[in-house]
């Protein structure tokens, strides 16, 4: 479907290095964030200086010995491993033999074979409608859309079919074993069809697990759980962490629960909600908050969009009274709507603000103009800094 | 992109060996009007020149000619018996013993009085929708028995014959149509919508040719696991207009898969006839295009139904390929129960097939002929299979409705907890305002 594909991987290449340079630069301490907060646009006039700062997680201690690894590498273990565990598990989808276009299956067809690891046409009704199949005789399928952008071609197999095949046969019949990988998210030049978060669209199908990761150890432990739950599973890999994400992440198989919010940092003032990249953003978001205004902040990475965790995400604004939340997709008919509707019923006596949504705005994706349209950290500030003040 | 100049790389450098080890060949390439390019053209005339395009095999040709599509007198429709149920060749009588055969005209029929009932059922308001198979029962009865009983089938709708084939009783397709509680898919489906796990048939659902992709690859899994197992799919010539059906085949062919695509082609799609479908030689003619060996067979004449199957799935399975069967037949009947075909279509047109040209009636001349059935078996049996379906009629009308609960399970394996609060919120509506509904038609 796609056919910027390479230059897109070149580009990312190219953004690899502008991303370590800027970590260099800005390595860690408060003191130096500060500085850079203060230091205005000569850099952010550049359109590959990354809109947020990735921090690794902790080492994990309790799933074996580590490596350091990046996003995609970290999606490679968890198919390595999933294949040398699962005589049924196949892989497939457009490009994925030589190692597919952002390198995730790079090693998988030697190991495993041509059979198990294999290129198909390049259409993606089919790929998912024959992963609908393989999943039916009951073997494992790892399906992959080039982008998330790809993916809509797809609907109908993913919305009337994989989503509905359980509940329509009276669970005779299901595709439980079927997962769905795709590129997902902003890339700094990706323009209207290598940007989309589609989320939303799948949230309203009932049937279907809709997963997103914001660094290598969770994307490989969601990943996992995504692969060996009953459920059909799309799972959504922001492209931008690809590379630019390194961490270091269990060798070993391990997973993270699906329908799990995570709460990275407490705080009492206001709620951040946000997953993928975006949980970044608001990481910085939450120590521009603490320095500039002396607000404390609870950041939530809701990891599942589909079903998600209301429990953890209300608790939180229990607590807190006010909540902010952001994402790249278009603002109308976004996640956050459905998130801000739920904690309003929920949280009504406890809220003291009205529901914030920073998300994209309700245009397609642009190419020159994405500094303008993401949602980004300074965007979010304002919101949290109008909100304190309501 | 990079890939693809990659191999683009690769073929040239290919080129430049065949073409005597010229190293210097890419150069040449980049600057094409170069003296040692031309020296080199110098030493080929053009009829030693082989096409080396990656995209295809085949000759050069000098004279500009189209490929015509051969419409006019297309691939032709293999026939075992005529219609006075004479065997045409003898070398293609499958000389099935007479159980067999015996079998194949009560399935048959006991699908057609099913239909007849269930249809008025429907008239009456009893059901709420329903499909014959009127014209088509050949095709589903035909190409059943050639499989076996555990390849798996992907339907569209109108095979219920291949369940009856496979034993799927009387009570549990009544019990579908009417959403009782004895339905297997607890009464979440329109009637119609069959399903049976043991039986090896996956559960219909009405987006026409989403089973298309899906079967071809259940066909490759069982490829993997050597199951020795072959898929087979239906669906009608409308539904091969999708762009479902086209993923399937091409899909199927280049991962090699054995899988049977089997086409009825009844001449329409609702009201659409096919010259509004299509305008190459129907669907068959499309198979070769993708690499699909093909064949079309008289869906009335249940014997080439099933000599076409069966060999197409013993070679499905041994070669691990694609077979597609395009079966011509005519749908004597309405669409469904909600369209009448009297708008589009004339009566005259319809009643050939029912009474000169009909599956059943061809196969009870070849039965009469061979002297395995008379008119007093036929007067029998029809009254028989009329109690059966009676029989099981009434008892699946009789029957309550499934429990208000299975609105909410299965739409996951495990029942989230939001789904969890809006079953208790179902519960608690009905405590208070349960005379509003109709619970006393369900279970509890």
């Amino acid at each position: 479907m796609d056919v910027c594909a390479g230059s897109v991987r070149g580009e990312l290449a190219e953004r690899r290095k502008m991303a370590a340079v800027v970590r260099l630069l800005f390595r860690g301490t408060v003191g130096r964030s500060r500085a850079r907060l203060a230091r205005p646009a000569a850099t952010a006039a550049r359109r590959s200086v990354a809109h947020f700062t990735f921090v690794p997680d902790p080492d994990p201690t309790q799933h074996g010995p580590t490596q350091k690894m990046n996003l995609f590498q970290s999606i490679t273990s968890g198919l390595d491993n999933i294949l040398a565990k699962d005589p049924t598990a196949v892989i497939f989808g457009e490009d994925v033999a030589f190692g597919g276009v952002f390198r995730c299956t790079v090693g998988l067809r030697d190991k495993y074979g041509k059979e198990r690891v294999f290129n198909t046409p390049l259409c993606e009704q089919g790929i998912v409608g024959f992963g609908i199949g393989i999943a039916v005789t009951g073997a494992t399928a790892i399906a992959e859309i080039q982008f998330a952008d790809y993916i809509f071609p797809a609907f109908d197999q993913i919305v009337n079919e994989a989503a509905k095949y359980r509940y329509r046969s009276g669970n005779l019949f299901d595709c439980g074993s079927l997962t769905i990988r795709a590129p997902w998210g902003c890339v700094g030049h990706g323009a209207l069809y290598h940007s989309q978060s589609p989320e939303a669209f799948f949230s309203h199908i009932p049937g279907i697990k809709v997963v997103i990761p914001r660094s290598p150890i969770q994307a490989k432990g969601l990943l996992l759980s995504c692969i060996e739950d009953k459920n059909p599973c799309i799972f959504f890999e922001p492209k931008i962490l690809y590379r630019a994400a390194v961490e270091q992440v269990p060798v070993e198989a391990y997973q993270i629960p699906l329908s799990q919010a995570e709460v990275l940092q407490e705080g009492n003032d206001v709620t951040l909600v946000a997953w993928g990249t975006q949980v970044h953003v608001m990481k910085e978001v939450a120590s521009m908050a603490q320095e500039k205004l002396g607000v404390s902040c609870d950041v939530i990475d809701l990891r599942t969009i589909l079903p998600w965790d209301a429990e953890t995400v209300c608790k939180s604004v229990v607590k807190t009274g006010r909540l902010l939340i952001s994402h790249e997709a278009p603002i109308t008919g976004g996640f956050a709507a459905e998130i801000s509707s739920t904690v309003q019923e929920e949280c009504f006596l406890n809220l003291e603000a009205p529901i914030s949504r920073v998300c994209g705005y309700d245009t397609p994706f642009p190419h020159i103009f994405e500094p303008f349209y993401i949602p980004d950290k300074w965007k979010c500030f304002d919101a949290v800094r109008k909100m304190i003040n309501y | 992109m990079a890939a693809v100049v990659g191999l683009l790389g690769r073929r040239w450098r290919g080129l430049g060996r065949s073409l005597g080890g010229c190293s210097s060949l890419t150069a040449a390439a980049r600057r094409p009007l170069s003296a040692s390019h031309a020296f080199r053209q110098q030493q080929f005339t053009s009829l030693d020149e082989k096409p080396q395009f990656p995209g295809a095999s085949a000759d050069f040709v000098d004279r500009l000619e189209f490929i015509q599509p051969n419409v006019i007198s297309g691939i032709p429709i293999y026939r075992v018996m005529d219609r006075q149920g004479q065997i045409v060749n003898p070398d293609e009588d499958p000389k099935l013993p007479k159980e067999m055969v015996l079998k194949f005209y009560q399935k048959m029929t006991l699908l057609n009085t099913m239909d007849r009932i269930l249809y008025e059922s429907q008239r009456q308001g009893r059901i709420s929708f329903y499909m014959t198979n009127y014209g088509e029962e050949g095709t589903h009865i035909g190409s059943a028995a050639a499989l076996e009983p555990d390849d798996l089938v992907f339907g569209q709708y109108r095979e219920a014959g291949v369940l009856m084939y496979r034993g799927f009783p009387l009570e549990l397709f009544m019990a579908q149509c009417y959403a009782s509680a004895n339905d297997v898919g607890k009464g979440r489906q329109m009637p119609v919508h069959y399903s049976c796990k043991d039986l090896h048939f996956v559960t219909i659902s009405s987006p026409l040719a989403t089973q298309i992709p899906q079967a071809a690859g259940a066909a490759y899994a069982y490829k993997v696991s050597q199951a020795d197992r072959a898929v087979i799919c239906y669906f009608g010539e409308g539904a091969a207009s999708e762009g479902d059906a086209h993923a399937g085949f091409n899909f199927s062919a280049t991962l090699e898969c054995p899988i049977i695509f089997f086409c009825r082609n009844n001449g329409y799609a609702i009201s659409t006839p096919t010259h509004e479908q299509y305008r190459g030689d129907g669907i068959a003619a499309r198979g070769p295009g993708y690499g699909i060996i093909s064949i079309r067979v008289d869906g009335n004449d249940v014997f080439a139904v099933y000599n076409a199957t069966k060999e197409a799935r013993r070679r499905a399975v041994a070669e691990n390929q694609p077979f597609l069967i395009e079966a011509m037949t005519y749908r004597i009947g309405h669409h469904s129960t909600s369209d009448d075909s009297s708008a589009y279509r004339s009566v005259d047109e319809v009643n050939y097939w029912d009474k000169q040209d009909h599956p059943i009636s061809r196969l009870r001349h070849y039965m009469v002929n061979k002297g395995w059935w008379d008119e007093d078996q036929e007067k029998a049996w029809r009254k028989q299979s009329r109690k059966r379906v009676m029989e099981a009629f009434e008892e699946a009308e009789r029957a309550l409705k499934p429990k208000v609960d299975y609105l909410f399970s299965d739409v996951y394996e495990e029942t989230p907890v939001s789904l969890q609060k809006q079953q208790e919120a179902l519960q608690r509506h009905l405590k208070m305002y349960g005379e509003h509904y109709p619970i006393d038609h369900f279970e509890k």
